[in-house]
């Protein structure tokens, strides 16, 4: 195997971290490569240089102002409270929904019965036919005896109920 | 994590007990300044209290830690390096100034042989400089492979890279330190 294919399974071998297949291999290749074998060592030695750098501990301050910062950060919130930064909103939707209950409910008593709705089909083909009828000039040239004769029909009706009336008095 | 999210402040303060040292390290060393580290990882456990009720299990507490950690941290350095170019070419950094903040050890009370303390000084120094000149990301990878000991999934999810990315940019890295240690690599080897 290259060298060049062995080169991002270096570290990982100076770490221990190979699994033991791809270790073998390795090592099979460190055998026969002086180059790798140095770059293995000086890797090893680089490791154990970063070992030499100090760890600094947190200052006495840093554990007092991070108690400080958490302290002012707010509680926690319940998702009600999301509204409360903007109570207009609130009040905006509260009053749309009010709005929308109260069409609601209007629509819901313009609402037709059943008799309207069976009136309605009797009478469709008069509806449909609506605008020639009304618009039809012969109907308008007509007299209008209807309301006449119920009138004298209602006269005659209201005549004979006196003479019977008389008739039941004498 | 998971306590904390329920609401449990004791969790919060053993969390922060817990990983305060290793993330003002990893911090101070990505920043070279201890002030700024602390500050840094203050920001960093406080962006972890206010994501505390959204806080998903889906990857290592650590994974998630480290890498706001890192994020913040690139930034700051990113940052910083642009403030210097802008204050002055003036003023040159002095070798001392270069060392951040951190304070040698008291000489007399920790080496009785000061030309033993200086040639470890020296040393450390020199390891600080062949960190501190990686490229940000390559310094990040090796600090949190050697310092906070992640494996590679780990690593490749805090820098958002794939793993065989990570380890190339591990590999170059530790070539670079290779390159730049060669005079205490060939003591050691000696």
């Amino acid at each position: 195997m290259s060298c060049s294919r062995m080169e991002n399974k270096i570290l990982a071998y100076v770490d221990g971290r190979l699994k033991e297949g791809e270790r073998a291999t390795m090592e099979k290749h460190l055998a026969a490569c002086a180059a790798c074998r140095v770059r293995v060592s000086e890797f090893r030695a680089v490791h154990v240089l970063l070992d030499e750098l100090p760890m600094i501990e947190p200052s006495a301050a840093f554990d007092i102002r991070m108690q400080a910062r958490v302290a002012a950060e707010p509680a926690k919130r319940s998702w009600w409270a999301w509204f409360m930064p903007a109570p207009r909103v609130a009040f905006a939707a509260a009053m749309l929904l009010l709005a929308t209950v109260w069409i609601g409910s209007r629509t819901q008593k313009n609402n037709l019965s059943a008799d309207d709705i069976d009136n309605i089909n009797q009478n469709m083909s008069v509806l449909e036919n609506y605008d020639v009828i009304s618009d039809f000039g012969a109907l308008s040239e007509l007299p209008q005896p209807v309301q006449a004769d119920d009138n004298s029909d209602a006269n005659q009706n209201q005549d004979q109920n006196q003479q019977q009336n008389q008739n039941q008095t004498m | 994590m998971l306590d904390v999210k329920a609401g449990d402040e004791q969790s919060f303060a053993l969390l922060l007990h817990r990983y305060r040292g290793p993330l003002i390290n990893f911090l101070y060393r990505m920043v070279r300044n201890r002030e700024q580290a602390e500050d840094l990882a203050q920001e960093v456990f406080i962006r972890v209290y206010r994501a505390r009720e959204d806080y998903v299990p889906s990857a290592k507490f650590t994974t998630w830690l480290f890498r706001i950690a890192t994020n913040l941290a690139l930034n700051s350095v990113r940052d910083s390096r642009y403030q210097r170019m802008e204050i002055s070419l003036d003023a040159p950094v002095t070798v001392d100034s270069e060392d951040g903040d951190e304070k040698g050890l008291d000489v007399a009370e920790k080496h009785p042989n000061i030309e033993q303390h200086l040639i470890e000084e020296t040393r450390k120094k020199m390891i600080r400089h062949a960190i501190d000149k990686l490229p940000e990301k390559q310094r990040a990878a090796v600090l949190l492979h050697k310092y906070q000991e992640l494996d590679y999934g780990e690593i490749s999810k805090i820098l958002q890279c794939s793993e065989s990315a990570l380890k190339s940019l591990l590999f170059r890295a530790y070539e670079t330190l290779r390159v730049e240690l060669a005079p205490l690599v060939a003591q050691r080897g000696s």
